[in-house]
């Protein structure tokens, strides 16, 4: 067995292996096919302060490897979740860490001191790259200004691990990081899903009633790539890398361009069972190329 | 009440049964060049999910290039003494029109069972219940019409199609119960949309409803002006069917609710139709 433990902040994750927020709920809709508990964490769907009903139907649609979607935050808001679902979930011995969204720098930092108190969540991933709501989310992260901005907010009220979400949909990911590590953020992980749209030419209307949405799956994992390699080489704190990985390999794949942990995203629709898949293919990895811990693998290209 | 719970403790059940199993096609029944049945059994022998309800579906993964997301498909049969699973599939696109030209002897990775299922505890006996199917939307109601027989109903069935050559499994809804038909053209049964099939006119005690969206509506205005009790099936676009993505919701009086774990099935109440 090799050592797959690794630190992101404050958090000591048993493996490198997380979901991606938005598509895995809350755990427990994994339960029938997994161990929750030999995840290394697991990030919740996006948190914000009061109950959002998120965009109408059509909010997806299936795109050449991969799907656009437009979900839009649709949650009961974080007292909701405090009261009903985090006593249902605490005591996983996985790391659970909540997806923060908001559309003011106020709404974040409200969430953030809502959460802060909870024993059973020592993280908060801040999203400000959702492309998906119209006056918030991605505003903040694609100038290094507003990252900045909401990240020291946050971080004056929020005393555990904080990691940031970083958009792809900027000239400079790198740069969005360093702004976001300079206030204080232990960690960025990146990239939320891409910009993109889809029509159905037959009806001529857009798929997706709002037009444009979120890319994900394999279709953006080179790009996913691309920029973890560039970011990790940009900053000191710990990257976590996520875009369109399938399988063990992709997410070794991430480790090598710079993530220190990775997280799963759409590929949890495919198979609902692939976390544990690539928890073992990192084992496996190691032994047959004779590494004793994982983090010796982080960043060597 | 207590038919409420009993309701409720079955689908929690049926909550923790969902399973991920290769199943092997034992057999293609290709109807025409839009459909075909696929017969499938667990491909290591093992049983079928217990309980799989009237109404639930199933996620395919097709594995073909080009498709990446799984196929939701409702369940059209379960045959537990045989242990096999059918499925009636409509090409709409790649992922269908790869499943329906598979050959005996194939496997499918498929995620079961899915959704909540058709109401059929706390139905009174003699009641008169109207199962309504349009296209593809008929598969559901096989498998509903053989469980509530099987509890002491008489099912009858409405099938609607185009043209007598787009009905399907009429002989096997036959063997079940009463069936009327509804054509377009008037090629088979009666002429026109099933919502002026003459089995409407008289009393009716429950509809079931499964089909395309506007033939649904229809029929719940005419369940509404009856004040007869109706439940509908959606296909709503999804992802995960696990709950997880909430992409395919459906506007409901509670606001957007997943179609994959809330429904398919709903009471047209719930409904902002």
């Amino acid at each position: 067995m090799a050592q797959l433990a690794v630190k992101i902040g404050g958090l000591e994750l048993k493996n490198p292996v997380l979901t991606a927020s938005g598509t895995f709920g809350y755990g427990e809709e994994f339960a029938p096919f997994i161990d929750l508990n030999r995840l290394g964490g697991y990030i919740i769907k996006g948190t914000t302060l009061n109950h959002r009903e998120g965009n109408p139907y059509p909010r997806m649609v299936e795109t050449p490897s991969g799907m656009l979607n437009a979900v839009g935050l649709q949650n009961k808001g974080v007292d909701y979740f405090i009261e009903n679902i985090y006593p249902r979930i605490r005591h996983y011995e996985s790391e659970l860490i909540v997806n923060v969204s908001g559309a003011r720098v106020e709404d974040y930092v409200e969430t953030a001191r809502r959460l802060a108190p909870l024993d059973g969540i020592n993280a908060i991933e801040v999203n400000i790259s959702c492309p998906n709501v119209k006056e918030g989310g991605m505003a903040f992260g694609t100038t290094t200004a507003g990252a900045a901005e909401v990240t020291k907010a946050i971080r004056a009220v929020y005393p555990k691990t904080l990691i940031v979400k970083l958009s792809p949909n900027v000239t400079s990911i790198a740069d969005i990081a360093k702004a976001v590590e300079a206030e204080g953020a232990d960690s960025v992980s990146l990239i939320n899903t891409l910009m993109g749209m889809s029509i159905d030419v037959e009806r001529r209307r857009p798929h997706l009633s709002t037009i444009t949405g979120g890319l994900s799956g394999p279709a953006v994992r080179p790009v996913a790539v691309r920029m973890v390699w560039q970011t990790a080489k940009a900053v000191k704190i710990p990257v976590i890398g996520l875009g369109g990985i399938m399988n063990g390999r992709d997410a070794v794949e991430f480790m090598l361009a710079g993530a220190r942990a990775i997280e799963i995203g759409t590929a949890n629709f495919i198979d609902p069972a692939v976390t544990m898949k690539v928890i073992d293919y990192m084992d496996d990895y190691c032994s047959r190329h004779g590494i004793s811990d994982i983090n010796e693998i982080v960043g060597c290209i | 009440m207590t038919v409420k719970c009993a309701i409720f403790v079955e689908s929690n059940r049926n909550q923790h049964m969902k399973q991920v199993k290769d199943f092997t096609i034992i057999e293609t029944l290709r109807y025409n060049d839009m459909y075909s049945r696929l017969r499938l059994r667990p491909s290591d022998s093992s049983e079928l999910p217990a309980n799989i309800l009237p109404g639930q579906f199933v996620q395919v993964e097709v594995g073909t290039p080009g498709v990446f997301l799984r196929r939701p498909i409702s369940v059209n049969d379960v045959d537990y003494e045989a242990n096999t699973l059918d499925l009636l599939v409509r090409k709409a696109g790649k992922g269908t029109e790869a499943l329906i030209a598979m050959k005996e002897g194939e496997r499918v990775n498929v995620l079961l069972p899915l959704g909540n299922g058709f109401t059929t505890a706390g139905v009174a006996p003699g009641q008169r219940l109207l199962l309504i199917g349009g296209g593809v939307g008929v598969a559901p109601l096989l498998y509903l019409g053989k469980v509530l027989k099987s509890a002491g109903h008489e099912p009858e069935f409405l099938l609607g199609a185009r043209s007598a050559g787009d009905l399907l499994q009429v002989a096997e809804f036959g063997k079940v119960g009463k069936v009327h038909l509804s054509t377009e053209d008037g090629s088979a049964g009666e002429k026109g949309f099933v919502t002026v099939n003459s089995a409407l006119s008289g009393h009716v005690d429950m509809i079931y409803c499964c089909g395309p969206s506007p033939m649904m509506k229809a029929v719940a205005a005419i369940a509404r002006g009856k004040g007869v009790r109706c439940e509908v099936s959606l296909e709503n676009m999804m992802a995960c069917g696990l709950g997880a993505c909430l992409c395919c919701v459906e506007n409901t009086v509670k606001g957007n609710v997943c179609v994959c774990t809330e429904g398919p099935v709903f009471n047209i109440e719930m409904l902002n139709w």
